[in-house]
C-alpha cells in the first residue's frame, strides 16, 4: 500500500525547532566551554613545542591537530575523538523517549507529517548543532594556530584540515545516530543514555584494545615461522584490524591520521619488503591520502545510514500511546 | 459535500490475541458533538486512533472527511484537530512558541500563523499570558490551550480525548463552553470521557463502549428509553391531594413509583398536560412537574448491570 504525501513534509520546522532548542540549552554551554577549552589546551600544547623545532616542516599547521608529546601523549584528534562521542550522545539521547515523556508525542504526530519528518529532523538538528561547535573549534585552532606561529598554513594543509574536520562530523553523526536509537528504544531517558555510553565504552576501549587480541589468539592460527620471532602472523595482523574496524572509533582515527599527516602511506598491514625502494618521509599528495581515507569515510556514512534506518524501523512499529 | 465526516465500518483492532476495539460502526456528522463514553480500556482512545491514522486498524474501514487515514494520513491530520488524553507541551517555550510550532508542522504561512494564533488565544481567553511558559499554566489552562490550537489550526473535525478529566468545576464549565463554541462554528466535535454527568450536557450523541464493542448508540434520551424502559418519564411534586391514586388515572401513565421528593411516572406518550389537569382540578397543588431527563450515570450503571453476566 503506497502512502500519499511527502516524507520530507515538516523537516523543516522540526528541524528549526530543534537547533533553536539546542543553541539554547545547557548542554550547549557545555559543548561551548569544552570546545574553547580543547581548542585553547591543543594550540597552547604544541605551540610551547614548536618553538623548539628547528627542522622546517611542509605541513607544520597540520601537527597543530595531531600533536602529542611523550610528557602529555593526548594528541588534539584523540581528544576530539573522545570528546565528540560524548557530546553527539549527550544531545541525542533523550531525542523521542523526551517528546513520550512530556505527552508532546501524540500531539505531535497528529498534526500532518509522517513520523520520519520527525526523526530526520531531530537528527539533522543534532548534527547540526555539533557541526556548529566543531567548526567553531575548528576554527579557534586555525585561528590561534595562525596568531601564535605567524605562519599561514598552505592550501594543501587547509584542504587537509577541511577533510579532517568533514570527518568529525561524519563520526558524530554516527555517535548522533546510535544516541537517537537508543532514545527510541528506551523510554528511559537515563536507561537511554546508560546504554549509548555503554556501548560507546565498549566499542572504543573494550573492544579493539581487549576483545579483539583475545578473539584473533583464539580463532586465527599462528604462523609457526611468526611465532619463533615472538610476532603474530600477518592473517592474525589483518583479522585483529579488520575487526577493531567494526568500531568508529578505529575508522574515525584511521581516517583522520591518514588525512592530518601525509606521510600515511597506508593503513593496513605492510612487509618490509614493500618497504623497499620507497622514500622515507614523503609525503603523498591529497588526492592520495583522500583514497586511502576513503573507506573509513565511507564506512561511517554507511553506518549512520544503517543505524538510522534502524532506528526508523523501530519508531514505526512503536504505538502512540504512551 | 456529504453530512458524514467520520465513518467507520467493522473497525476492529487487536493487540495480539486480545481484541481492544471489536468491529464498530460510527457515523459522525458535521456540526455535532459525538460522545464515546465508556470505562478505562473499552476501546475509546484506540479508536480515536485509528481515525487519526495514528494506528493500523486491524480490520474493516475508517473514513475521516473522505480519506483513508492509513493510506493518506496528512489529508486527514491537515483538517483534524486532536487533542490527546493529558496533553503535554514544551513546558520551556510560551504558549505562542508552542502553538507556533503545530501550525509550521501544518504546513501554514509564516504571516498567516501569527494572526491566528492571537485570534485563537483570544477565543480561548488565554491573552494576558500568551507569552508565559506553559510550564506556569494550570491544568485547565493546558487544555483550553489544546482548544486553541485546533481553532488555530482551523480544523473541520476536532478530536478530544478525556478533556475534562483532572479539571475542577469551573474549569470544567469553561472547557465545555468553548466545546459548545467550536460546534456552534460547523466543527465535528468527536469526545470521549468517563465522566458521564459532565458529558451528557453537551453530547447530540453518545455511543456507550463496552469491552471493544458499542454497546449502545443514539442520544441521551433514545438511550434512557432503550435502557431505563420505554416511554416518557416525568417527576411530580404536589401535595393536598392523593397524588399517586391520580397519576395512576391519567391514561397512558404506565408505572408510578415514589421517591425522596414526589412521584416518577413512566407514560406511552407525552402526559404532562393531563397529569396537570388532573391534579389541580382534583383540589391538589402542584408544585413541580418536569420532563425527567435520563441521567446517562443511571443509564451506563442500569446497562452494565444487566450484561455483566452476558458479557
Amino acid at each position: 500500500m503506497r502512502r500519499e504525501g511527502s516524507p520530507f513534509t515538516g523537516v523543516s520546522a522540526v528541524f528549526m525547532k530543534e537547533y533553536a532548542d539546542h543553541i539554547g540549552s545547557a548542554r550547549m554551554r557545555v559543548l561551548e566551554w569544552l570546545v574553547v577549552l580543547t581548542g585553547i589546551g591543543a594550540v597552547a600544547l604544541s605551540i610551547r613545542d614548536f618553538k623548539g623545532l628547528v627542522e622546517s616542516d611542509r605541513f607544520l599547521f597540520l601537527k597543530l591537530f595531531s600533536y602529542a608529546t611523550e610528557s602529555i601523549p593526548v594528541s588534539f584528534l584523540f581528544f576530539v575523538s573522545f570528546l565528540v562521542p560524548l557530546m553527539a550522545i549527550g544531545l541525542g539521547f533523550d531525542a523521542v523517549n523526551s517528546e513520550f515523556n512530556r505527552r508532546t508525542m501524540s500531539r505531535i504526530l497528529a498534526q500532518p507529517i509522517y513520523r520520519d519528518a520527525l526523526l530526520l529532523g531531530k537528527f539533522l538538528a543534532g548534527l547540526a548543532t555539533l557541526s556548529t561547535g566543531l567548526v567553531a573549534l575548528w576554527l579557534i585552532v586555525i585561528g590561534a594556530g595562525l596568531f601564535t606561529m605567524g605562519v599561514p598554513p598552505s592550501g594543501e594543509e587547509v584542504a587537509r584540515a577541511l577533510a579532517f574536520l568533514v570527518a568529525t562530523i561524519a563520526y558524530a553523526g554516527v555517535w548522533l545516530a546510535v544516541a537517537i536509537l537508543f532514545s527510541v528504544i528506551f523510554r528511559s531517558a537515563a536507561t537511554s543514555a546508560l546504554c549509548a555510553l555503554g556501548l560507546w565504552l565498549f566499542l572504543t576501549l573494550i573492544w579493539p584494545q581487549l576483545l579483539v587480541p583475545m578473539v584473533v589468539q583464539l580463532f586465527v592460527p599462528p604462523d609457526p615461522v611468526a611465532v619463533q620471532f615472538g610476532q603474530p602472523s600477518a592473517a592474525q595482523l589483518e583479522w585483529a584490524m579488520g575487526l577493531s574496524r567494526l568500531s568508529p572509533f578505529t575508522l574515525f582515527s584511521e581516517a583522520a591520521t591518514a588525512v592530518l599527516q601525509p606521510s600515511t602511506f597506508t593503513l593496513g598491514v605492510v612487509f618490509l619488503s614493500q618497504l623497499q625502494g620507497m622514500l622515507r618521509g614523503t609525503a603523498l599528495p591529497l588526492g592520495q591520502s583522500l583514497l586511502i581515507a576513503w573507506p573509513q569515510f565511507t564506512a561511517l556514512i554507511a553506518a549512520v545510514i544503517v543505524l538510522f534506518a534502524m532506528t526508523y524501523v523501530v519508531f514505526q512499529r512503536q504505538e502512540v500511546r504512551a | 459535500m456529504t453530512d458524514t465526516v467520520i465513518e467507520a465500518r467493522g473497525l476492529r483492532k487487536d493487540y495480539g490475541a486480545t481484541a481492544a476495539v471489536a468491529g464498530i460502526d460510527l457515523d459522525i456528522k458535521r456540526g455535532e458533538i459525538y460522545g464515546l463514553l465508556g470505562p478505562n480500556g473499552a476501546g475509546k482512545t484506540t479508536t480515536i486512533l485509528m481515525a487519526l491514522g495514528l494506528t493500523e486498524p486491524t480490520g474493516g474501514t475508517v473514513s475521516v472527511l473522505g480519506h483513508d487515514p492509513v493510506r493518506d494520513p496528512l489529508a486527514v491530520k491537515r483538517r483534524v484537530g486532536y487533542l490527546p488524553d493529558a496533553v503535554g507541551f514544551y513546558d520551556n517555550m510560551t504558549a505562542r512558541q508552542n502553538v507556533r510550532y503545530t501550525l509550521r508542522l501544518a504546513g501554514m504561512a509564516r504571516a498567516e500563523t501569527e494572526r491566528r494564533i492571537i485570534d485563537a488565544m483570544a477565543r480561548v481567553r488565554l491573552s494576558d499570558v500568551i507569552d508565559k511558559r506553559v510550564g506556569t499554566y494550570s491544568r485547565g489552562m493546558r487544555q483550553r490551550l489544546g482548544i486553541a490550537e485546533i481553532i488555530a489550526k482551523d480544523a473541520e473535525i476536532a478530536i478530544l480525548d478525556e478533556p475534562t478529566s483532572g479539571l475542577d468545576p469551573q474549569a470544567t464549565f469553561e472547557l465545555l463552553d468553548l466545546i459548545r463554541h467550536l460546534k456552534a462554528e460547523g466543527v465535528a466535535v468527536l469526545l470521549s470521557s468517563h465522566l458521564l454527568d459532565r458529558v451528557q450536557s453537551i453530547c447530540d450523541r453518545v455511543a456507550l463502549f463496552s469491552r471493544g464493542i458499542i454497546a449502545l448508540e443514539g442520544t441521551v434520551r433514545e438511550l434512557g428509553q432503550k435502557v431505563l424502559g420505554a416511554g416518557h418519564a416525568a417527576h411530580v411534586e404536589a401535595s393536598g391531594v392523593d397524588v399517586e391514586a391520580k397519576l395512576r388515572a391519567v391514561p397512558g401513565v404506565q408505572k408510578v413509583e415514589k421517591d425522596e421528593r414526589g412521584w416518577r411516572l413512566i407514560s406511552d406518550h407525552d402526559v404532562m398536560a393531563e397529569v396537570a389537569q388532573t391534579i389541580v382540578q382534583g383540589g391538589g397543588r402542584l408544585q413541580r412537574l418536569a420532563i425527567a431527563e435520563p441521567s446517562l450515570e443511571a443509564i451506563y450503571a442500569r446497562y452494565f448491570e444487566e450484561h455483566r453476566d452476558a458479557a
